[in-house]
């Protein structure tokens, strides 16, 4: 069997891939491409487990009042993983909740990466377009390193992108909904338009969603409840890395071309007349 | 003289005079990294001990979580 050789020789190509091409933020440099959501997780030993299963090395976090909090167990829990921390606007509706929120998160986890999320509908959580631009150029204009998390609209994707966001995060689908990637078409044009990072945020619900990302040729895949309420997050974790290397190398070794009829793939010539 | 204050959504009350690093060491909840917002505006840590609340001040005490 080649078997092992083949998965000793799988590990030099990704390495290959990712020099050549590295996924880069604001000059830094990741070699993992699974950004993770934290929330959602039973136990803070369920989040060590996750976050060292997906190898990811950037964490979505959050800010709640005191009260809501209970110990300080988490921030241990990444610092001890050695992961970079993005602080997310979860639940802002405006423009001015969402500036004051990452300033906020700024003071608090000392970092000025933010993942500008500002929702325009309680149902769908999907973002609200105008006030998100508002906040990304208040954002950007006050030196935060801004991610937000936006719709698949290759346009508003190009005015966030000409704004000054380090990347261009937009949904597969409604957040938590685990519906997948309801329009490839636009993320792939999305990922045309713009220059920065592409990473698809929201709606993966399983590996071949966070691949079909990569394939699309996004840059990375941030997911979070499509691991953390699975039945064995630890486990999806661990899917979930492989999908995603798994569709990275996929994109750079080029799909075949969709036929209609079939191409026979061995060959016909020297075939016995039997 | 007490300053009637809202923290965290709820009504509350400090000595007058008091600081927002009065604030924060009564109402951290036993975090050690919190933001505080005060009256819509971001309180630096720097400016903790110089900033005096006031009646009527609308504060929030925040912390790290875990999150999408």
């Amino acid at each position: 069997m080649t078997t092992p050789e083949l998965t000793a020789e799988a590990v030099p190509a990704l390495a290959r891939e990712e020099a050549a091409d590295p996924f880069t933020i604001a000059g830094e440099t990741f070699t993992s491409r699974l950004v993770l959501g934290t929330g959602g997780l039973p136990s803070m030993e369920s989040l060590e487990r996750v976050v060292r299963a997906s190898g990811t090395q950037l964490v979505t976090v959050a800010l709640r009042r005191v009260e809501a909090v209970a110990g300080n167990s988490m921030m241990q829990v990444l610092d001890r993983c050695g992961v970079r921390l993005l602080p997310n606007t979860a639940g802002c509706r405006t423009a001015r909740e969402a500036v004051l929120t990452a300033r906020l998160a700024r003071e608090a986890f000392g970092t000025d990466w933010v993942k500008l999320e500002v929702i325009g509908d309680e149902q769908t959580l999907l973002p609200d377009a105008v006030e998100l631009l508002d906040a990304a150029e208040q954002l950007v204009a006050d030196g935060f390193t801004v991610l937000p998390y936006t719709t698949d609209d290759p346009v508003l994707g190009r005015r966030l992108a000409d704004a000054g966001c380090a990347a261009v995060m937009p949904l597969g689908s409604p957040i938590g909904s685990g519906l997948g990637i309801r329009n490839p078409h636009s993320i792939a044009l999305l990922r045309e338009a713009v220059s920065v990072p592409v990473v698809l945020d929201a709606g993966i619900g399983t590996a071949s969603d966070a691949a079909l990302a990569m394939e699309l040729g996004c840059d990375a895949v941030l997911l979070a409840s499509a691991v953390t309420r699975a039945r064995d997050p630890e486990r999806m974790a661990l899917a979930m890395r492989h999908a995603v290397e798994g569709g990275r190398l996929a994109r750079g070794a080029g799909r075949i071309p969709r036929r209609w009829y079939a191409q026979e793939s061995t060959a016909l010539q020297g075939r016995p007349e039997l | 003289m007490t300053l009637p204050l809202t923290v965290n959504g709820t009504p509350a009350e400090l000595p007058a005079g008091s600081t927002v690093a009065v604030l924060v060491a009564t109402r951290n909840g036993g975090h050690d990294q919190v933001a505080v917002a005060r009256n819509g505006d971001v309180v630096p840590r720097s400016s903790w001990p110089t900033t005096e609340l006031v009646a009527g001040d609308v504060l929030e005490v925040l912390t790290p979580t875990a999150g999408g």
